[in-house]
């Protein structure tokens, strides 16, 4: 199967060549949802920054193949390749504090991209940042658009994240861990509404997070990584129920499930750690061949 | 008794709405709360952000002070004393901090982290005492040389706890210890501080925002909600028949790991 | 990203050594001025005013960079002011440094009211044109070393009160700072033993660089003749006298500013590098 987003092999390292991702594959189809997995420092992130192009000055790609929309990004010339993500895919960012500028108000900040990048003229882009702010349910959007940031709670800053990702209808979004920042309450709004809006659109969608119970809500596929190698890549409802890696069935065991408090908040074992250890080592051992 | 807290009121003031002359407006965090915590108890205290959780912990610890209301640790009245009352009862009530980064002095040693407070309250044979507490969290004494940054999250904030039971409190404030850990070292950290709570015979309040966190660890529950209490009660029953909205509410929100449980949407 | 950061091993660095080098080359030079000074400095001889440097055409052996327009030695003019630099350096920076830090220290930790009013102190303080006011200062105290160092910790210490404050106001905002409460430390013990260790960093940066800035304070007022008696050699007082006679002896003005400048940076540097030094996640 290949997506509309196919990474192949996707190795990057620091300069002092230690990886970071270890010969990442991996497809997101066009409607779907994939999710990221792993805890911090696993390279979940990294890889959407690499499809995005803003790894870190530190990082490099040593080797792969991204492709997006029938086209491998790394064999583009780094204009071209700008050009060809702005034109197909889009951002939800984490942090949504510090993704909008706060001296600016609302409406430019979602209709900048789309006049400046998208050529638009500013009454369409105008009409259009209104339609979508109705769409992620924002009251009363005339408003909002003449707001500044700090004038929004949180959870309201997410949606219009989440509108100026889709302004430009992109056919891929990459969230990075879009809720980690927001109260349980909040969360669960702001995932239905990515849910929502992602099957109207028709949109691929890359969800990075570390929470499984998330990926449990929003996601088809998902892939669990481990010091930046995929150890098991699964559709949802089988990794559920028969996670095939042990690592795997370690996070899900110390997963905390309030309606288990048992079987659930199981610490992983040592020996699970270093027998994925053992297959990082030896991964890299084959790589230097 | 560990604590009595009576009608508890709070207020800080507002400086986002500082006016340019006159008194600051305030802003009411606790809007007054009672409960109790008794010895040997488990109390998970819970809530979203601006629930007052982390301000009701400080006010617990005396770090803040009351505006209103009752704080008794063991029956003596805390409320309004001050910090030279209050030095030669603090090693009693102890405290491990959310961000092990933030509350470990990044310039001191693992050793002299823990050493500070046995010091300060006259404690003798230091070297020892700290590799006893080193070696209950788990950690191997030779970390008494290392510098905070650089051990892992999870290995922070077992130096955290370490400090904090060094001086062999009745009582230990936990304040979203484990929200900034990986699910892996997040069970580590709880498996141990529920066997350190039961060996030494403390009392906890564990605060929050992880419902199914609290649900392990915690006997007692309570939610707070925009500084006030919405439901309190033994957890089980709490768990299986919330009675409050805001109790249903937070536990229909959770998401489970389990693709099965449909959000009502 | 721990990882990352502890891995890599910092070499001392050039500038650390360069900027260092030069101010221990400088130091011997003030100390040992009558040992290695080829010429009496004050010593003049009109028949050899204006002397040039000696790769030069028409060079008077023994004078190594050339003679000012009463016939001294420029070289040991520089060696010898680099005593009276090096004494402002030392003192006037470290006592601004003293003040200022311990006020900034108690203003951003302690808030309330001693914050008030050294705050409102500093607002007033740094309204004052320096310069303008350093010369009033030495104008009131007289001509001398003692007064361009009061001068200069008088004007300077808001320097250090400003940024100190703002330090450990951020400092106090950390957990540890309530972890040192909840074992039951005085604010004071908290304020040295928490604090202090942690915006001691900064401190030394913001010393060395007043260092430089006193070197340079000095010069001014050598320059407006505000400084010691004319007859102890100053760099500003050479740069001054310089001046009048550039088109005929640009050697009098450039090698007394190359020097000011070189100690300037040196100074500045030798502070950046220390406090990444200090650093224990950078080191």
């Amino acid at each position: 199967m290949s997506g509309y987003l196919s990474v192949r092999n996707l190795t990057v390292a620091l300069q002092t060549g230690e990886p970071i991702l270890r010969s990442v594959s991996l497809n997101v189809a066009a409607g779907q949802v994939h999710g990221l997995v792993g805890e911090s420092g696993a390279g979940k992130s990294m890889i959407g920054k690499a499809v995005l192009g803003t790894l870190p000055r530190a990082l490099h790609v040593i080797s792969g193949e991204i492709w997006l929309d029938g086209v491998d990004l790394l064999k583009l010339s780094p204009a071209a390749r700008r050009k060809q993500i702005g034109a197909t895919a889009a951002l939800i960012p984490q942090d949504p504090l510090t993704a909008l500028n706060p001296s600016k108000r609302i409406g430019p900040q979602i209709t900048r991209r789309l006049v400046d990048i998208l050529g638009w003229s500013k009454q369409n882009a105008q009409a259009r940042a209104l339609e979508l702010l109705d769409e992620v349910h924002i009251p009363n959007p005339e408003r909002v658009m003449r707001s500044y940031p700090h004038e929004l709670s949180g959870g309201m800053r997410q949606r219009i994240l989440i509108a100026s990702a889709f302004a430009a209808e992109p056919k891929l979004i990459i969230a990075d861990e879009p809720t980690t920042a927001l109260d349980v309450t909040v969360q669960k709004q702001i995932l239905r509404l990515i849910a929502e809006m992602q099957s109207h659109h028709g949109t691929a969608l890359l969800f990075v997070t570390h929470d499984l119970g998330v990926v449990s809500k929003v996601c088809d596929s998902l892939s669990v990584l481990y010091a930046g190698k995929v150890l098991e890549e699964a559709r949802m409802h089988r990794f559920f129920m028969h996670p095939v890696h042990p690592y795997s069935a370690a996070l899900l065991a110390a997963t905390p499930t309030y309606t288990n408090p048992i079987d659930s908040l199981l610490p992983v074992s040592e020996t699970v750690i270093e027998a994925v250890e053992q297959e990082v080592l030896e991964h890299d051992i084959r790589a230097s061949r | 008794m560990i604590y009595e807290i009576r009608d508890l009121h709070l207020s800080l003031p507002d400086m986002t709405r500082k006016p340019l002359l006159g008194a600051t407006p305030r802003i009411e965090i606790l809007k007054g709360l009672s409960f109790d915590v008794p010895k040997g108890a488990v109390l998970g205290i819970v809530g979203g952000s601006g629930s007052g959780k982390s301000t009701l912990g400080r006010a617990m610890l005396r770090l803040l002070e009351p505006t209103g209301g009752q704080i008794k640790f063991k029956g003596i009245d805390i409320t309004h004393m001050n910090e030279n009352q209050l030095r030669g009862m603090r090693q009693q009530f102890q405290m491990i901090f959310q961000d092990p980064m933030s509350s470990l002095n990044p310039r001191r040693r693992v050793g002299g982290i823990i050493a500070g407070p046995l010091r300060l309250h006259g404690v003798e044979n230091l070297p020892a005492k700290v590799n006893e507490a080193l070696d209950m969290v788990g950690l191997p004494t030779t970390f008494a040389r290392r510098y905070p940054h650089e051990l892992s999250g999870g290995q922070r904030q077992r130096v955290g706890i370490a400090r904090a039971i060094a001086l062999r409190p009745d009582f230990i404030l936990a304040d979203e210890i484990v929200s900034g850990l990986d699910v892996s070292s997040q069970a580590q950290v709880l498996n141990l501080l529920a066997d350190l709570v039961r060996e030494l015979g403390l009392s906890l309040a564990f605060i929050s925002h992880d419902l199914s966190v609290i649900r392990r660890l915690c006997s007692r529950v309570l939610i707070l909600h925009k500084g006030e209490i919405v439901e309190e009660g033994e957890t089980t029953e709490l768990f299986e028949s919330p009675k409050a909205a805001y109790t249903k509410e937070l536990l229909a929100a959770i998401p489970l790991p389990d693709p099965y449980q449909k959000w009502d949407v | 990203m721990r990882d990352a950061r502890g891995n890599i091993r910092r070499p001392i660095g050039a500038r650390l050594w360069l900027s260092g080098g030069w101010l221990t080359l400088l130091a011997l030079a003030a100390i040992c001025a009558p040992l290695i000074a080829p010429k009496d400095p004050l010593m003049q001889d009109l028949f050899l005013g204006r002397m040039p440097p000696f790769w030069m055409e028409g060079a008077e052996p023994g004078y190594l960079l050339g003679t000012d327009s009463l016939g001294r030695d420029v070289l040991s003019r520089i060696l010898y002011g680099a005593r009276l630099a090096l004494v402002v350096a030392l003192v006037a920076g470290t006592l601004t440094c003293v003040a200022g830090a311990t006020l900034g220290l108690v203003s951003g930790f302690y808030r309330g009211w001693p914050d008030r009013i050294i705050s409102r102190f500093v607002d007033i303080w740094m309204a004052f044109p320096p310069v303008l006011f350093a010369i009033l200062l030495i104008a009131v105290l007289g001509p001398g070393l003692l007064s361009i160092i009061i001068a200069i910790v008088i004007i300077d210490w808001t320097r250090f009160a400003r940024v100190i404050r703002a330090e450990a106001m951020s400092q106090g905002a950390m957990d540890y700072v309530a972890s040192a409460q909840v074992a039951g430390r005085t604010r004071f013990g908290t304020m040295l033993a928490e604090i202090l260790p942690n915006v001691l960093p900064t401190i030394v940066a913001l010393l060395t660089l007043e260092m430089g800035i006193a070197v340079i304070v000095e010069a001014i007022l050598s320059f407006v003749n505000l400084s010691i008696s004319t007859d102890s050699p100053t760099w500003g007082g050479m740069i001054s006298e310089g001046r009048t006679s550039v088109h005929q002896a640009w050697w009098v003005l450039v090698f007394p500013l190359i020097t000011l400048f070189l100690t300037v940076l040196s100074f500045s540097q030798l502070g950046e590098g220390l406090k990444d030094r200090f650093d224990p996640v950078l080191r």
